[in-house]
């Protein structure tokens, strides 16, 4: 991250000499300004120079596709990484990948795609007081696998039903489980936990107790 | 192979002149063998492990392109 301290005679003469040195426009910075400055009695005794702190503006979403370029360019895969404007916002950052390698670069269930997506999130986040959560999708693939999840969740929350017992899934990322109990979170019959440490936590989906159990 | 775990392991340290990634050719494997800074090595495992079993996620999907398998041990300075 570019930062620098800069005295000048005026904070708009710091400021303009710190934007200069770090070869940067005014709106891509943060200024703080330290020290007003004071011209002093007579522009002699006692004059004060003014010290600006001005730090470069850290575009977060550049810093993803920075990342995410130069990982394919070293895989090597070839890929296309852009941003979805509709679904990016202050606190979360969306990437669409296109690839003809697309099958491994999502991997099985979507591992390496968590994990490059995992990682990219650390990146972005690395120097923020803020925090970005990060979603990397290819082409559809996020909004197709929540569908095949929700199919699954349906149908073993009917066999929960039906055989009383409890329906353990296999081990899923947080935010795989976390669309599952989002999708039963309003069926009464059925109450939905997990359960084992990670990368091995997993759902499991039990009927619900009935209280009126004459 | 190295390289790509090179860049990985920069852009999540700190201090990113103390990475070293050397390679260690064996019969059908290679080993990848990362060292980052003390105060990073936090940075490079994660809670867990769950950073470095990223960064292997990654390099196996690389490895399988290559039909080859790529060990990534992670070592102290």
């Amino acid at each position: 991250m570019k930062i620098i301290k800069q005295e000048g005679k005026t904070v708009e003469e710091a400021i303009r000499a710190a934007l200069e040195k770090l070869g940067i426009e005014r709106e891509n910075a943060d200024i703080k300004v330290i020290e007003e400055g004071s011209k002093g009695l007579l522009g002699l005794i006692g004059s004060k120079n003014a010290v600006v702190e001005v730090k470069e503006k850290v575009d977060h979403v550049k810093v993803g596709i920075e990342f995410l370029k130069e990982l394919f360019l070293k895989l090597p895969l070839e890929a296309n990484v852009e941003v979805v404007e509709e679904e990016t916002n202050e606190e979360q950052i969306y990437y669409n990948i296109e690839s003809k390698d697309l099958g491994i670069i999502i991997g099985h269930r979507g591992e390496t795609l968590d994990a490059v997506q995992y990682l990219t999130s650390l990146v972005i986040n690395k120097n923020t007081n803020s925090y970005y959560r990060v979603i990397l999708d290819a082409e559809g693939y996020r909004e197709r696998r929540k569908k095949t999840l929700e199919r699954l969740a349906r149908k073993l929350a009917e066999k929960a039903v039906s055989t009383g017992r409890k329906v353990m899934l296999e081990p899923m990322s947080p935010q795989e489980r976390r669309i599952i109990h989002m999708y039963l979170k309003d069926d009464p019959r059925v109450i939905t936990y997990s359960e084992g440490k990670e990368p091995f936590r997993k759902v499991l989906i039990e009927k619900k107790e009935t209280l009126d159990n004459e | 192979m190295k390289e790509l775990v090179e860049m990985i392991a920069k852009s999540i340290v700190d201090q990113t002149d103390m990475v070293r990634v050397n390679e260690v050719q064996g019969e059908k494997s290679v080993i990848l063998e990362l060292s980052v800074a003390d105060e990073d090595m936090g940075k490079i495992i994660g809670k867990q492990g769950r950073i470095a079993r990223a960064i292997r996620t990654v390099v196996k999907a690389a490895a399988t392109k290559e039909g080859k398998k790529v060990i990534v041990d992670i070592q102290e300075h």
